[in-house]
Parts: structure tokens; C-alpha cells; sequence
């Protein structure tokens, strides 16, 4: 096989600065959990220097669907609840780029479900980036799939009346899924070591965000942001760590060994805390970017040699 | 086989897979038919004709669907299979023996064959070695020379071993010999020796290796019939050629899958029928609306719903004219033939990275599992797609930077520094900024609409079948194209002034069609789909629905185009079509 053709074209190092991610200006409400997120993926790319021509936002529609706009690399918004099989498309033949999603829980859990549990399963090289605010905020205030029983929308007046999914617990009952973490926007450190956790993943890392909506699910996050003690910490030399004096803040702690699935799913179960940092990391799980990427090296004179082979075993 | 048989002598052929729609269909019910059905001639052969002349019904219950569909004729020569007789069910027996009296009412001419007492003698499994057997049979009745089919069931069974060789030889043979000795029917079709290398392949093999040729490299999909086969092709030939198949876990999936790809630089290629269509269409309407550029196949089958699965209809083309929310100007092709499913790939992804449009190619069940042989085509390199260009573009360039004459622009691809921008299904201007100003969305509306005017210049008239002006034009679009010709034919052998034209471009229209239509005093589409019947009960000529093309010719052309079209599941008899000809000929002329 000859060397990848796009490669060759890797343009000379240049540096980026800060400001070469930024695209424009974010129109999130002020106190918006996605702010945070979008800190954080324009801080990873500037300390990872990620070429901006090289890196690609995919996402679906909703207000966290915005996010593309934000940074100014190539983005894609799409369609609603869409996103993940447009990223597994970017990528499927052009492992050179390093795409991320950014999707809401709608778009990710209701509309999208069935796209979620698959690109999961084909664990392509994605990092993916759930803003889950409990509730629909671009179309103002409808149940989602995550929203809590009882909880009052407009679609719900009287309270929601089905008990949510658990994002968490859906991404590792799934085969082969190989990275799954949750944060939440009020921790943004955390937030940045998660999301740079994901992109060192190779495969789909699943990060869930919880993210405030001030305007529509104000005060959802309320509990756990006055009580750390609802998070519960999960530390392990292989999970995702903070600096001693932040960790600190976080007087509920358990150690935590990501390559536990079993242990990571009794976590999730959990109804009475939050855990906080990685589930669980598979470095072996089949990337179906590995049958995606094939033939691509293949040099134009034997293709057509192929074409050619082909037809010919029509001629009668 | 026996096709493949005739196509080497040079003789021109089409066939038909009979197939039902389940996969297993109740024993001996008149819904199980399956089988092929194949039309030979001296010349090229361009559809499957009217009734037929011989039968082999392994199954005599079977054949009734076949004459329920107006297959046969009296003097129809059916073979059929008196094992039938020795059944241990005596009903079987019974069944057997009154449907061979009643086909000999109806006036075909029935002969029993022997067929599990001859076979027997060759092999131990009658189901194994009875189609070789009959192959011998038809040899003999069409006077088939016996060297060239010894030679071909060598090559075909040589990998099982000399006795598996020797064994259907010798099957060959004996059926061979017990036409010679018990049927005095003859038939001789002369055959003109091949001069041109030929290749023969169905509809949808011709679609696989046109996607192959047009250096596309990925097939995004979700099994679905008639379509389903051109990807189990690709699925084993693709690798080969450095492309994959990408099975989805559904429709709207795959078209994404596509998208994605085709966004990223390589135009990527999605194929279906009619049910995956309508859940693909919020992804065309995406295509349309950020310019990206793509290829749908689309293999109708019948509708709605999920309708006749393996059956063919033309339903879809307002389907495909008008997939998305909103407006969504594209371009959609219909190959005529075999070999038009292969070239029209090449064009189609030519024409969506030139216009930066998703392009619909509609081809249906007719095409896809007819097969006909055409001259091999000749591969050009310069039916590939070029390598990616990624070379930076000029900082500040804009992502849709429309020529305001012809709405063309050219797209920056991931990878290009300097092009970097954030394509959105929202409206957009020139930035691919979200824009909800009134005067951006007329514009952009206006420029991705011009293309298809652009492409339509660049277009010739469609070429008329007979004269250019007379009684009767009949207009026809897709896999009819054979059927209508020869109808026509028949009566312009009678002088009748009929021609016809076949559209290859269903949007754009090809131009000049009022001006061709102009020159008849009557203009009717035939087509394989539903329209109303006036004269019906409460059908009148105001309430009346016209069939897809009629539709649109009607609202393109302001003339006044009528329609006759059927729904029968199979392909429209050429002598159907004669005759409702005549019948709008006598009204007319009278
Ligand atoms: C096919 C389709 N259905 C519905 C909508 C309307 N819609 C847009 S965003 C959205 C929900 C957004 O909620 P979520 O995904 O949770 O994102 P958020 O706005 O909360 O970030 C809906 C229902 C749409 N755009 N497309
Ligand atoms: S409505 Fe909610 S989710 Fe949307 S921008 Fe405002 S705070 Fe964020």
C-alpha cells in the first residue's frame, strides 16, 4: 500500500493561537451550561493545536446544535437528531480529520436514539459531547427524554409522567461501546479534562454534560451544585483526574477502575448521587473506521486495472 | 443459463425474474410463481414482450398465476412435470390431472415430461439435476448445437469435481435426446455472430459497476428490494476496487452516512426504493439546501406503502421531484436501459459535483432484474473522480460564492485551510451565516433554482422515435422505453402516423418539448402507474388524476397531454400499448 494520499499534503506546522478557534460570538442565554462546553473543546484544540482546516463540529439542531457557529474550524449543522451518522460519514474516509458532535438530549435520545445506539456500537474515532439540559431549550420547554418524573414543561403541564432514560446507563449497555464519561458544566475544569480524556480516546467517546438551562430547567442542577456530595468522584490512576486542591471540593470519592464494566454500570444505576469523571474505557473495541478507511491508499493505475478486471467478468 | 447460452450465439435477449414476494410462499399456490421468463430474437430484444410460445411449469398450480397475467395464448406450448402424478398424496394427483385438462380447454398444448424417472437415471437428487435436464430439452427444441453447452457445464461444475461434470453432461444429453424423440416442435432463431465484445448484466449489476467506474467509494445503504441486490454486488466486488458498503441502520442513516462522506470531498452514493426514499427525503432537502453534492439511486418498485415489494412501478418520480420540506430544485435522471443504468452513474456524479446538488438516478424492478447484453463498455480514466484537492483556497473565500449568472459556486472541502466554514441546514447567505433577512432567502432560493436552468441549456432535445410531427405522440420515461418503440413500430408498419419520445431528464426537463408536442395532434404518456379512468364512476375529465408524467408534462408544457397507465405489477405488454394506440388513433383521426 502506498503512503495515504491525504497525508501528503500536511501542511507546515503553523502555531494557532487561542483566538484562531473562536468563531462567532456565542448567542447561548447568559449562565447557559453550554458556554462551558465550548470553552473547553476551543481550549483542547488550541493546546492539542488541532489544524482548524482539519477539524470538523458536527452536530444535529436544538441550542447546544448551535455550537459549530461558535468555533472556526469546518462544522456541520445538520439536521435534528442527525449528527451522528453525518460524523461517521466525515469520517469514514478521511481519517485525517478529528471530528467531534455536539448534540442535546433530544436530538441525541429522542429523535436520534437509534443513531446514538449505532454509532456507539461502530465506535468510530469520534468525540462526542452530550449537552443535557433535562429538557428541549431551542423549541422552549418541552419533556425530553431525560427530563425527571414529574417535572412541569409545556408539554407537560402537570409534570412529566414517564421516568427518564439514563443517557449513562443506555451508552454502556451497548456492545462494543468503548468510552463513556459524565461531567457538569459548573466544574469546567473537569469539564476539560474530560472532553480531553475523549479526544485522547480512540473511538466514540460518549461524554455526558450536565448542563444548566437557565432559561427553562433553572434549578434542576440545583442539589448537586449546593450539595458536592451528591457527585460522587470516581478516581482511578486510569480515569480522569483534577489537580489535588480541586479535588478537594469533592468530598465524595470512590475509586473507580474504568476498565469495570460491570462496576460502571451498578454506578449508573445509581439514582441517589451523580457520578462524575470515567465510567468505563475499552482501548480494544473494534473501530469500524478500520473497514471504513479500506482501499483508500489504492494508487489510481491499479484501480483502474480493478474497474477494468471487473467489467470483464460481464463479457459473455 | 440457457440465456447465457443464446447471448454467446449472438441471438438478442431479455429476461424477467418472476419473484414472489415472500420467501416461502405456500407449496403449489398460484402466488409462489417464480422463475424467469426470457424473450429471444435475431436482433437486440428491448423488452419482454407479449405472450409465450413455450413454457416449463415445474409446478402446474403455479403456471395459473402466469395465465391469470395474460401470459399465454392458445397454442402456448407448456411442458409440464407428470411427477406430479406419482405423488403419494392422491389430491396432488388428482389436482395435477384436471389443471392439464383444463390448459388443453384453453387450447395450449400440453406435454408431460418424465421428469424424476429420467433424471433419476443421472443423478440421486431430482431437484439437482432437473434444470440441466430441461436445459437439454429447450437445446434441443431451439436446435442448439450440443459442443458449446458440454463446454460450458464443464467450466460451470468443473470446481465440483470430474464426476459432477460427468454427471450433468450427461443430463444435459438425456434430456437433449428425449426432445429429439418425443417433441416434434421446432423453434430456429438465427443469430448474428457478435462482433463487438458484449457484456450482459441486469439493471442493477449495471447500476454497481456504473458507481464502481464513476470512482465513487462508498455505498451508503439499508437492504431494501428491488434495490438490494446492486449492493450485495458492491458488497463483493467494491474491496476490489478500493470502495466499501456501508449498511446503515436505516434509511435516513444512510443517506446521512452519504452526506457526511460527500461533505468530506467524496461523493458518496445512497441506493433504495420507494420506502427508504420517503424516509430520506429531510436529508435531500439538506443536500439541496447547503449544495452538497450526491448520488440516490432510487429502484421503484410498486406503491404505495410497502405496495409490491418485487414488482415494477414508475410511482416515484413525484416522490423524487419533490422530496424535502420546501422547495428543493434537483436534478433526477431515468436510465431507459441496461446499459444507460451504467453510464447514467458516471454522469450523475459528474453533474452533482458541477452543480453541487444531490442527483437522483430512477431506475426500477423492471431494470434491475431484466438482463440484456450491450456492447462492454469501454472504461476511460477519466470517468474517476480526481484525487481530493486540498490545497489551501484564498483566506476570506466564501463557502457559497454563487456566480449570480448560473448560481454555481464552488465548495470548500475539510481539509482545505482558509475554506473553513460551518455548513447549516438553516437559511444562509454567501457565508454560510444563518440568514433570515427576506432578501438573502429569495436570492439563495433563486441561485440554487437557476442551476437546474443552467444544466437544462446545456441539454439537447430529446430525439423522437418516427417522424417529427404526425396523429399520435406518446411520451414515456424509464425501463418502457423497448415496449413503447415496438408498439409503435407495429403501427407505423401500417402507416399509422405515431412516434414517441423517451425522457432521460425528468428534472430539468430536456428542452423543446412543447415545441415537439406541438407537432402532434394528440399527446399521451404511457407509464407503468395509476391514473384515474374517465368515464369511471364520479371520475370525469375535471376530477380526473393523471398519472406522475402526465402531471408534470401538463404543468411544464401548458398542452393538454392525456394518459393511460397501469398498475399490473409487471411490465406493460408491447401489444397492450398497440392497442390502446389504435384505439386514440381511431379517435383522432376519426
Ligand atoms: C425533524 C424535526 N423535528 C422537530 C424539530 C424541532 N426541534 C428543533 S430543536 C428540538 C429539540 C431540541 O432539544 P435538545 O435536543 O434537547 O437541544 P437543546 O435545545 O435543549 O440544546 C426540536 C424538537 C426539528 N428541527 N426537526
Ligand atoms: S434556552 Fe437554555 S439551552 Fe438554550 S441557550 Fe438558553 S439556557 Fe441554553
Amino acid at each position: 500500500m502506498q503512503p495515504f494520499k491525504i497525508l501528503d499534503l500536511e501542511p507546515h506546522e503553523q502555531h494557532h493561537d487561542p483566538k484562531d478557534y473562536a468563531g462567532a460570538l456565542p448567542r447561548w442565554c447568559p449562565g447557559c451550561g453550554d458556554h462551558s462546553a465550548l470553552n473547553a473543546v476551543q481550549k483542547l484544540c488550541y493546546d492539542k493545536q488541532l489544524p482548524p482546516e482539519r477539524t470538523v463540529v458536527v452536530s444535529g439542531i436544538g441550542c447546544s446544535s448551535r455550537f459549530p457557529h461558535y468555533m472556526n474550524t469546518y462544522g456541520f449543522h445538520g439536521l435534528h437528531g442527525r449528527a451522528f451518522p453525518v460524523a461517521c460519514g466525515v469520517k469514514s474516509r478521511r481519517p485525517d480529520l478529528h471530528v467531534f458532535v455536539v448534540t442535546g438530549d433530544g436530538d441525541c435520545c429522542a429523535i436520534g436514539a437509534g443513531h446514538w445506539i449505532h454509532a456507539l456500537r461502530y465506535n468510530m474515532d469520534l468525540t462526542v459531547i452530550l449537552l443535557d439540559n433535562n429538557v428541549y431549550g431551542l423549541t422552549k420547554n418541552q419533556t425530553s427524554p431525560t427530563t425527571r418524573l414529574g417535572e412541569h414543561t409545556n408539554t407537560h403541564p402537570r409534570g412529566a409522567v414517564v421516568p427518564p432514560l439514563s443517557p449513562l446507563t443506555v451508552a454502556l449497555g451497548i456492545t462494543n461501546t468503548s468510552f463513556v464519561a459524565q461531567t457538569v458544566d459548573w466544574q469546567p475544569a473537569h469539564v476539560y479534562n474530560t472532553i480531553r480524556a475523549a479526544y485522547e480516546h480512540r473511538g466514540t467517546s460518549f461524554v455526558r454534560i450536565l448542563q444548566r438551562c437557565p432559561h427553562f430547567s433553572a434549578h434542576i442542577f440545583d442539589a448537586p451544585r449546593e450539595d458536592p456530595s451528591l457527585l460522587l468522584f470516581m478516581e482511578h490512576e486510569q480515569g480522569i483526574s483534577l489537580e489535588p486542591a480541586k479535588l478537594q471540593k469533592f468530598p465524595n470519592r470512590m475509586t473507580h477502575d474504568p476498565q469495570n464494566l460491570d462496576e460502571a454500570r451498578a454506578i449508573a444505576e445509581r439514582e441517589d448521587i451523580y457520578p462524575l469523571g470515567l465510567l468505563y474505557r475499552n482501548e480494544n473495541a473494534v473501530c469500524y473506521d478500520d473497514f471504513t478507511s479500506r482501499g483508500l491508499g489504492m494508487p489510481q493505475a491499479e484501480r483502474q486495472v480493478a474497474i477494468r478486471t471487473a467489467i470483464d467478468k460481464f463479457v459473455i | 443459463m440457457f440465456a447465457d447460452l443464446l447471448t454467446r450465439n449472438g441471438n438478442g435477449i431479455w429476461t424477467v425474474e418472476i419473484i414472489p414476494a415472500e420467501i416461502e410462499p405456500p407449496k403449489r399456490s398460484r402466488a409462489g410463481a417464480s422463475g424467469y421468463r426470457i424473450r429471444i430474437g435475431s436482433h437486440a430484444v428491448t423488452n419482454a414482450g407479449d405472450t409465450a410460445d413455450i413454457v416449463v411449469a415445474f409446478n402446474e398450480q403455479v403456471l395459473y398465476s402466469r395465465i391469470d397475467s395474460g401470459a399465454l395464448r392458445p397454442g402456448t406450448l407448456i411442458f409440464t412435470d407428470g411427477s406430479w402424478l406419482a405423488d403419494p398424496n392422491e389430491r396432488v394427483a388428482k389436482q395435477y390431472m384436471d389443471a392439464v385438462a383444463d390448459f388443453r380447454a384453453r387450447g395450449y398444448i400440453v406435454i408431460t415430461l418424465p421428469i424424476a424417472e429420467e433424471c433419476l437415471k443421472y443423478a440421486d437428487d431430482v431437484r439437482k439435476g432437473k434444470n440441466i435436464w430441461i436445459l437439454g430439452l429447450l437445446c434441443a427444441i431451439y436446435d442448439l448445437d450440443q459442443a458449446p453447452v458440454h463446454q460450458n457445464i464443464t467450466n460451470r461444475f468443473s470446481k465440483k469435481g470430474e464426476e459432477t461434470v460427468r454427471k450433468n453432461i450427461a443430463l444435459f444429453s438425456a434430456g437433449y435426446e428425449w426432445a429429439l424423440q418425443h417433441v416434434e416442435q421446432r423453434f430456429h432463431i438465427p443469430s448474428i455472430a457478435n462482433t463487438k465484445p458484449m457484456v450482459v448484466m441486469n439493471g442493477n449489476q449495471a447500476i454497481a459497476l456504473g458507481i464502481m467506474a464513476a470512482g465513487i467509494e462508498v455505498c451508503s445503504m439499508y437492504p431494501i428490494t428491488p434495490a438490494t441486490s446492486a449492493s450485495h454486488f458492491l458488497a463483493s466486488a467494491f474491496e476490489q476496487v478500493g470502495g466499501i458498503v456501508h449498511q446503515a441502520e436505516d434509511e435516513i442513516a444512510a443517506i446521512g452516512f452519504a452526506v457526511g462522506c460527500s461533505y468530506a470531498g467524496k461523493t458518496a452514493v445512497t441506493i433504495t426504493s420507494g420506502p427508504g426514499l420517503a424516509l430520506k427525503t429531510e436529508f435531500i432537502g439538506l443536500a439541496v439546501m447547503t449544495e452538497v453534492p450526491l448520488v440516490i439511486v432510487v429502484v421503484q418498485r410498486g406503491g404505495p406503502s410497502t405496495g409490491l415489494p418485487t414488482k415494477v412501478e414508475q410511482g416515484d418520480l413525484m416522490a423524487a421531484l419533490h422530496a424535502s420540506p420546501g422547495d428543493s430544485p434537483k436534478i433526477i435522471m431515468a436510465p431507459a436501459t441496461i446499459e444507460e443504468c451504467f453510464h447514467f452513474m458516471i454522469t450523475a456524479r459528474k453533474l452533482a459535483e458541477e452543480f453541487r446538488s444531490p442527483v437522483m438516478v430512477l431506475s426500477d424492478a423492471n431494470l434491475a432484474t431484466g438482463q440484456q447484453p450491450f456492447a462492454k463498455p469501454v472504461f476511460d480514466p477519466a470517468w474517476l473522480a480526481p484525487p481530493l484537492d486540498l490545497s489551501p483556497v484564498e483566506p476570506g473565500s466564501l463557502p457559497f460564492a454563487w456566480d449570480p449568472e448560473t448560481g454555481l459556486s464552488r465548495r470548500p472541502i475539510p481539509g482545505q485551510r482558509g475554506g473553513e466554514y460551518v455548513l447549516t441546514s438553516l437559511a444562509h447567505d454567501e457565508h454560510s451565516h444563518v440568514a433570515y433577512e427576506a432578501s438573502i432567502n429569495q436570492r439563495a432560493m433563486r441561485m440554487r433554482s437557476r442551476k437546474l436552468s443552467v444544466l437544462q441549456s446545456a441539454l439537447q432535445p430529446p430525439a423522437l422515435h418516427g417522424d417529427p410531427e404526425g396523429d399520435l405522440l406518446v411520451v414515456g420515461w424509464g425501463s418502457t422505453l423497448g415496449t413503447i418503440e415496438e408498439a409503435v413500430d407495429r403501427l407505423r408498419s401500417e402507416r399509422k402516423r405515431v412516434s414517441s419520445v423517451h425522457l432521460r431528464f425528468l428534472s430539468p426537463l430536456e428542452p423543446g418539448l412543447k415545441a415537439i408536442f406541438s407537432r402532434f395532434r394528440k399527446v399521451i404518456t404511457i407509464e407503468v402507474n395509476y391514473s384515474d379512468d374517465v368515464g369511471d364512476p364520479y371520475i370525469t375529465e375535471e376530477s380526473r388524476r393523471y398519472s406522475p408524467l402526465a402531471q408534470l408534462l401538463r404543468a411544464h408544457t401548458l398542452v393538454d397531454i392525456d394518459c393511460w397507465s397501469r398498475v399490473p405489477g409487471s411490465p406493460l405488454p408491447p401489444a397492450a400499448i398497440e392497442q390502446r394506440l389504435r384505439e386514440e388513433l381511431s379517435k383522432v383521426v376519426a
